[in-house]
């Protein structure tokens, strides 16, 4: 983060001006800043200046007992949540070595799943605003407002959920949560179907995208392009299917991807994965387990407030990992998730002790913010607006 | 060590670069961590990105680990990912804490621009060879480098 803007871009050329975009600009999605370097209308030279969000959550952490760091990482990127506490908690429960029951695994996947068509569908409604169509993200908050009452039902906040704890689940889901979930199910289809006639044969919407902001195959992967980005320039790579963890190797899903490599292949390809996710959606309802949604592990996870006020030995645990934590056997885990962006990835570091040494989060729009820079070159001013919409960038996640 | 000669990249990286340049090896919970001297590891990078059999050819992340106040204070950390073969491998560089500096890898991968900054940013290692080589996420006239085991919490009052 530059204190003094005048000296961040030297221009060798006298025809040249520099631009600033952002970091108060609607259409950067939080506080991006670009610097353009442009010749009349066409870039020559862009710059992501990025810092304006930093909180040091990755210092925070290691100040913290294993457990306070589920919250911290709601915060990160604050559109999908549920990923977060995944990821951190999958790598935290690989130090410990725990085993979770099924029924938390699947209601793990239910959520992110769910979290996914929530993330997506904000992106879809922000990037088709940038873009000029403006009914589209009427429809898709009116969505995105069912998925946000059900995350609220199941664990008391709207955006930042910490739902999944070390070693399980926080709460049980309450009565009539899957019903409702269903219900939604069985017309979301529909809704996608909305949304895709309102853009997917729209000229004006054909235009702005397609052959706007390309990226080869070869370049996406040099430059670390991950997640639908990634997969819209023909790369075959999705972790949930790959290195399944938390029990997607039992979910059939089909991982779309686009070679053009341009914002229209990268708008298909989430379209679809909004599809895609339904049907795992679908699956992890019908064939929901039963049984514990918290592991058999007294010293780690907390125990259920019932027992807590009946039990002494309970009331005894519940007190340690309260005041004291629980310690982590040393070593390190770099445990990585297909967000709605990419590959997030958390690595964890325990000296043994009940703090993180270091946690490190690998935030997938950081990655991805690194590629604006090759598809905007030559470009026009306008099409920035299209590129940094078709990256989908949470800035909580860039800066941390 | 030996044991693991049979891990991909570790029996690529020994072949091409020798045992002198390989410290150590470890695999612990499903991963394998290869520590390499800190004069190779751009070529270590370079042979594991163009391994014909399985390439290394994704930089997942790149960080960093202070170890303050014992010695060698830092660990560079770099997780690479085959896309191709669905590998990953963590290859590790440790740093004295005086003037700690590394080879650049951006021109093995011009993704770890960005992450180099950011460990150069909040833990001050240098990166020889960086294109641009500046604060990421601090203010420029930042003075100390926030990630440091020795620096505190709530910052310097």
């Amino acid at each position: 983060m530059p204190t003094n803007p005048a000296t961040m871009v030297q221009s060798d050329l006298d025809r040249t001006l520099t631009l600033n975009m952002g970091p108060q600009h609607p259409s950067t999605h939080g506080v991006l800043r670009l610097v353009l370097e442009i010749d009349g209308e066409t870039i020559v030279r862009l710059r992501p200046e990025i810092g304006y969000l930093h909180t040091g959550i990755e210092k925070t952490c290691e100040a913290k007992f294993y457990q306070q760091v589920v919250p911290l990482t709601d915060r990160i990127d604050y559109l999908c949540p549920m990923t977060n506490n995944l990821t951190y908690c999958l790598a935290v429960e690989k130090l410990l070595g725990l085993e979770i029951p099924p029924k938390a695994q699947w209601m793990r996947v239910l959520m992110n799943e769910l979290t996914r068509l929530n993330s997506h569908l904000v992106w879809l409604g922000t990037h088709a605003m940038d873009l000029g169509a403006m009914t589209v993200f009427l429809y898709c908050f009116r969505e995105r407002e069912d998925i946000l009452r059900f995350f609220e039902m199941i664990s008391g906040q709207r955006m930042m959920t910490s739902y999944f704890r070390i070693g399980g689940l926080a709460l049980e889901p309450p009565l009539g949560f899957f019903e409702k979930v269903k219900k939604f199910a069985d017309r979301f289809l529909g809704n996608v179907d909305e949304y895709e006639g309102l853009l997917t044969g729209n000229p004006i919407f054909l235009m702005r995208t397609k052959g706007i902001a390309k990226l080869s195959a070869e370049d996406a992967v040099a430059l670390g392009a991950c997640g639908p980005t990634l997969r819209a320039s023909g790369v075959d790579i999705d972790l949930r299917r790959d290195s399944p963890y938390t029990g997607y190797e039992n979910f059939k899903f089909n991982v779309p991807i686009q070679t053009e490599g341009d914002v229209f292949a990268r708008y298909v390809c989430r379209v679809q994965e909004l599809r895609e996710s339904l049907g795992i959606v679908q699956q992890a309802l019908a064939g929901m387990p039963e049984g514990p949604i918290k592991a058999d592990a007294p010293k780690v996870v907390l125990p259920d407030r019932e027992k807590m006020k009946t039990q002494m030995e309970a009331l005894i645990y519940h007190f340690k990992i309260i005041t004291e934590g629980f310690t982590v056997p040393a070593g390190e885990v770099y445990q990585a998730v297909e967000s709605p962006r990419g590959e997030m990835g958390y690595y964890v570091v325990s000296d043994g002790t009940a703090k993180p040494y270091r946690v490190h989060m690998r935030g997938p729009s950081y990655a991805n913010l690194q590629t604006l820079e090759k598809m905007c070159e030559g470009s026009l001013i306008a099409d920035v607006i299209a590129a940094v919409g078709s990256i989908d960038v949470v800035l909580g996640d860039i800066d941390r | 060590m030996e044991l693991l000669k049979a891990h991909p990249a570790l029996g690529r990286l020994l072949d091409s670069i020798g045992t002198s340049a390989v410290h150590s090896a470890k695999f612990d919970r499903d991963e394998l961590t290869i520590w390499v001297d800190k004069a190779l590891i751009r070529e270590a990078c370079a042979i594991l990105r163009d391994d014909p059999d399985c390439p290394f050819n994704y930089l997942a992340d790149l960080t960093c680990v202070d170890w303050y106040p014992s010695e060698p204070r830092f660990e560079v950390v770099y997780h690479l990912l085959s896309i191709p073969k669905k590998e990953r491998v963590r290859l590790k560089v440790r740093l004295d804490g005086s003037s700690p500096a590394i080879e650049s890898v951006t021109s093995v991968w011009p993704s770890a621009n960005f992450y180099e900054r950011e460990v150069f940013d909040l833990f001050g290692v240098r990166f020889t060879g960086h294109p641009n080589l500046k604060r990421i996420m601090m203010p420029d006239d930042w003075e100390g480098h926030p990630l440091r085991r020795d620096y505190p919490v709530e910052g310097y009052r």
